[in-house]
């Protein structure tokens, strides 16, 4: 039988996951766009599994949201990595590095 | 429902004014710019108008979702003043180079919503949603100047530092929400009051950490803080001054609302982690601005030092720490808003922005009052007795000490002796080094009655305000309770 505690523990995996693979990478700012959705969608399996087994919507309506702002902050990362390609030619995350101090 | 709608009136006529500000910019282009901030302006001030003064259980609307009391009330009169400065002073500034662009005022009014909704907010979904209303605009605003490399980089790295911040929040909130059975802090607040298996208390406890993580990110307070010195030298400095002021007050009003309301009864569990991101945002505020070279940098960290003496009063817990918080705040923001108007001035003989501490030698020299202004703001800063400053840090010091918290006012004094050195330093260059080249003279009616503005604020006249502005933080700080 598969408990709250399994849900729990994908999320967990998931959400450990995106947060080193944005400490982790090197290469890509691409690839931290797609770690931050791994975060958000780790949210959206806590709560969505905490909805069910509470016996609550609220957790899924709160779903239905965190998807929509994920669609949103996904527009504006990419926009912004689109102008900072056009000034810098690359997207190369150790390149990153204009202002240090 | 009418009544519903009447206490976030702001937010509603703010949300109106901005598409059609937004209709406007999209057919009037670039040349209505000017014309866009200055109806902005106005709606700002409008919309300070609207704010309702209800209290207790008239202030809440839409089934708890939203309450609207004076503590709301006030931080929103702080928003939209500031809001309304970095808007008259952007105009200005980006004008001279001819990339000022339509969506500046209509990104700030988004921004200022977002802001409305987090102060507001009383339930996790209000919070979220409001947070990442005034992320999302800010995130564009620091990237705002888009041919200039270094904007990119402010805006791209705010982005994803910002993302991982809400991510670390939602996971707050979610376990929050799955181990108290309710997204709305009076009930939060009611199931962490009582007792449950020790499973349950550790995922409770985990989601407390997580979401003050994430609000901490949202005032940059270590060790969330890095993000700070490199968005604030990167971004156009407009933004900048925007950044270090209204989302500051909105991020701090609503870890007050969060700690108080939603996580009152486990204050012991919160408190440590507060006082220890005091401790670490005024030592590390101090010391790591000594060094710095850009005045953007020095007054990113600044400002991280000054969240640390927020957090102090926020530490002291209770309706008089609540109280030093805004007070704090309040007068927090005329200082910064202050300083940056004078970074804002600092243009080489071209008309080119400078941004480095050098730049200002001998200041006192070549623009006399400039130079005076810039030494009032940095000795209020600094904290120093006859001006205004000064009595802020008291409040928040007497909070704590009251609080029986005198080891962490003491530290908290230590490191505002440490920061003066940096502030101070700043006065010497204007006065007593060689002089730099001048900057360029240039007729700007606004800017010059701001700064003069907020200096008289700060200058020692300040005190005469006290007895007017102490009962307001006193009586939001009430609504809290």
């Amino acid at each position: 039988m598969i408990g709250l505690g399994h849900f729990l523990a994908v999320g967990a995996i998931l959400f450990v996951l995106g947060v080193f693979g944005i400490f982790l990478n090197r290469k890509n700012v691409i690839v931290i766009l797609m770690a931050i959705e791994l975060i958000l969608l780790a949210v959206n399996i806590n709560l969505v599994a905490f909805s069910v087994f509470l016996g609550d919507m609220t957790g899924q309506a709160f779903a239905m949201f965190v998807l929509t702002v994920a669609a949103a902050e996904a527009a504006i990362g990419l926009a912004i990595l689109v102008i900072y390609f056009r000034n810098r030619g690359t997207i190369a995350v150790d390149d990153i590095n204009q202002m240090k101090g | 429902m009418y009544r519903d709608l009447l206490l976030v009136a702001p937010e509603l006529f703010l949300t109106l004014a901005s598409l059609v500000l937004l209709l406007w910019a999209a057919w009037g282009g670039d040349k209505a710019a000017k014309a866009i901030s200055w109806v902005a302006v106005a709606c700002l001030a409008a919309a300070a108008f609207l704010i309702p003064a209800e209290t207790g259980a008239d202030a809440v609307a839409f089934a708890g979702l939203v309450t609207s009391d004076l503590f709301a009330g006030f931080s929103r009169v702080l928003i939209y003043g500031a809001a309304a400065v970095a808007l008259l002073a952007a105009a200005g500034w980006f004008g001279r180079a001819g990339d000022y662009k339509a969506e500046y005022p209509v990104l700030v009014i988004f921004s200022a919503i977002g802001m409305g909704l987090m102060v507001t907010a009383s339930d996790l979904l209000t919070l979220y949603v409001g947070l990442e209303m005034q992320s999302l605009s800010a995130y564009v605003l620091a990237s705002f100047q888009r041919s200039d490399a270094r904007s990119a980089e402010a805006g791209l790295k705010y982005f994803v530092l910002g993302a991982l911040a809400s991510g670390l929040l939602l996971y707050g909130i979610s376990l929050l929400y799955g181990f108290t059975g309710s997204t709305m802090f009076g009930d939060i607040a009611t199931a962490l009051g009582s007792p449950a298996e020790e499973g349950i208390e550790m995922g409770r406890l985990f989601g407390i950490v997580f979401v003050l993580a994430g609000l901490a990110f949202k005032v940059s307070a270590v060790p969330f803080h890095m993000w700070t010195p490199d968005v604030y030298e990167g971004a156009p400095t407009p933004v900048t001054a925007f950044f270090a002021s209204a989302p500051k007050v909105a991020a701090m009003a609503l870890l007050v609302r969060v700690a108080v309301e939603a996580m009152g009864p486990v204050a012991d569990a919160w408190q440590q982690i507060i006082i220890f991101m005091a401790l670490a945002s005024t030592i590390l505020g101090g010391v790591a601005a000594i060094g710095q070279r850009n005045i953007k940098r020095l007054l990113a960290y600044s400002s991280i030092n000054n969240v640390g003496f927020a957090l102090v009063g926020l530490a002291a817990g209770g309706q008089a720490g609540a109280s030093s918080v805004l007070f704090y705040m309040t007068v927090y923001i005329v200082m910064t808003l202050g300083s940056f108007l004078v970074v804002l001035r600092m243009r080489d003989a071209d008309g080119e922005p400078v941004e480095s501490i050098a730049s200002l030698s001998g200041l006192s020299r070549t623009r006399p009052g400039l130079a005076a202004a810039m030494a009032v703001f940095m000795l209020s800063l600094a904290g120093i007795p006859p001006l205004f400053g000064f009595w802020p840090k008291f409040v928040v010091f007497e909070a704590a000490v009251r609080a029986d918290l005198v080891w962490l006012a003491a530290v908290a004094i230590a490191t505002s002796v440490i920061s003066a050195f940096y502030y101070i330093k700043i006065v010497k260059i204007m006065y007593f080094d060689e002089s730099a080249p001048a900057f360029i003279k240039e007729r700007e009616p606004i800017g010059a009655a701001l700064i003069l503005a907020a200096a008289l604020a700060v200058s020692p006249l300040g005190y005469l305000a006290i007895p007017y502005l102490t009962p307001l933080t006193d009586a939001a700080a009430a609504s809290l309770f």
